[in-house]
Order: structure tokens, then sequence, then C-alpha cells
């Protein structure tokens, strides 16, 4: 799970890329969630940073979700010409964590008794 | 006319100081959140555009009143090669580079006004406006 913070000039949005790319290998990981609900604006450079480890998520294997896009950043993102297909988001944490569960097939210990 | 600030872009930082700045000017003329989130976008695009393509430039920022209405105007300006088809460099998904073509032409949709001059040799000038 990456939360990202700051306002990110480009280079570091671009070693943000490279690192989540290493580490989804290094760790084996399959699912990468990763927060911009901080982030009061996405451009074309930061949506293409999402949409790219996302892609290359997916070809390690793992499934990516950005979860909490404020709503006038989304508004924005769209008329800029950006809709991020293939990228799949969620409205906050928990329903991007719930997403990735169902996507990796991973049963809740306390949902598989539960039923 | 206010002149607000003048911000020189050499470095891709610069672009996060443009972009603060914009947000500055625009919530000093109350701007929606939208409309900021607009303007600060496309003002993003622009520096990137004027760094990569035109090596660098200068953004000044001003800040506008028409009678009861208040705008924010921001200028890109840079000495670089200049755009050959204006035209064809505002449509979507051009790019000479390797971004996504989606600069100039997405900037112009997130703004008021939009105004570009150019030509090969002589540099880039880029204005844009959003108003209250």
């Amino acid at each position: 799970m990456v939360t990202i913070q700051v306002d990110m000039h480009d280079q570091l949005a671009s070693a943000l890329q490279d690192d989540l790319t290493t580490k989804i290998a290094k760790f084996n990981a399959k699912g990468v969630l990763i927060d911009i609900s901080s982030l009061d604006i996405v451009d074309s450079f930061i949506g293409r940073m999402l949409a790219n480890t996302s892609a290359m998520a997916r070809v390690l294997d793992a499934q990516t979700v950005v979860v909490g896009m404020q709503p006038a950043v989304a508004i924005t993102l769209v008329e800029l010409g950006l809709n991020l297909s293939g990228v799949h988001t969620a409205l906050d944490v928990e329903r991007g964590m719930e997403m990735l569960r169902r996507q990796i097939g991973i049963i809740d210990q306390d949902e598989d008794t539960g039923a | 006319m206010l002149k607000a600030e003048i911000i020189s872009v050499a470095a891709s930082g610069d672009i996060v100081a443009v972009r603060h700045a914009v947000r500055r000017q625009a919530v000093k003329i109350n701007l929606s959140l939208v409309d900021q989130t607009k303007i600060v976008t496309a003002a993003s695009e622009l520096a990137r555009n004027m760094l990569i393509y035109g090596g660098g430039g200068e953004v000044t920022l001003e800040l506008l009143q028409d009678g009861v209405r208040h705008g924010l105007r921001v200028h890109f300006v840079d000495t670089g090669p200049g755009i050959p088809d204006i035209e064809l460099a505002l449509r979507d998904g051009f790019t000479t580079g390797k971004g996504m073509g989606l600069g100039l032409g997405g900037a112009k949709r997130l703004v008021n006004q939009f105004n570009i001059e150019s030509a090969p040799g002589k540099g880039t000038r880029v204005t844009i406006v959003r108003w209250r």
C-alpha cells in the first residue's frame, strides 16, 4: 500500500513508478493499493505514471487499485482527456482493499466461517 | 491588472512551484475548488511543455478585474524552437515527445480563454485565463 502525500515533481513520480515495480517483483506482491487522496491535482504526467504502474504490475501478475481520488480531480482529469482506462479505482482504502481481495481471490477468514 | 508573480521554469521542481503559485492566486480570487483544480492542472501541463519543448522559460501570473468579475491570467513564455503547426499541436494525441499528447489541447479545455502565439525560431507564448 502506497500513500502519496506530497505534490510530486516529475522525477519523483517516475522514481515511485520504478520503485513500486521493483518491489512488486521482489516481494511477489499480488495486490497494490495506491492512495491518492492527498493529491490535489493529477495531470497527464501523474496520470501516465498511475497507468504505467498498473500495467507493469499486471505483467508481474499483481493487481493495482487507485483509491481516494478527489471529485474535483476526477472532473478535471476527464476534461483534460485522460480516462485512466485499465486502471482500477475505488472510493476509499477500505473499498479498494475489498476490491483487491476479490480480484486476487482471497476470502476473508471471518467471512468464510460466517458463511 | 495586477502583476502578481513571476516564476522561471528551468527544472521539473519548478513545475511544482508554478502549481503552488497558481493555486495561491486562484484561492485569492475565490475560484471554486473545481475551477482551481482546472487552472492548476492546465498550468502544470503548460509549464511542462515549456520545459520539455521550449527548454524552459518564464511564467507570469496576473489578477484581473472586469467590473465585478475576477480572473486569473497566466502567461507561459519561452524562447525555444517554436511550434511549426499550432493546429496540429493542439490536437489530442499529437506529440513529438514522450508525453501523451494531451498537454496543449487538454489545457485549452480547462480554461475560459486560451491564446497561443508561436513561430519556428521565435519561441512560444501561451496565455490562459480562468474567470470566477
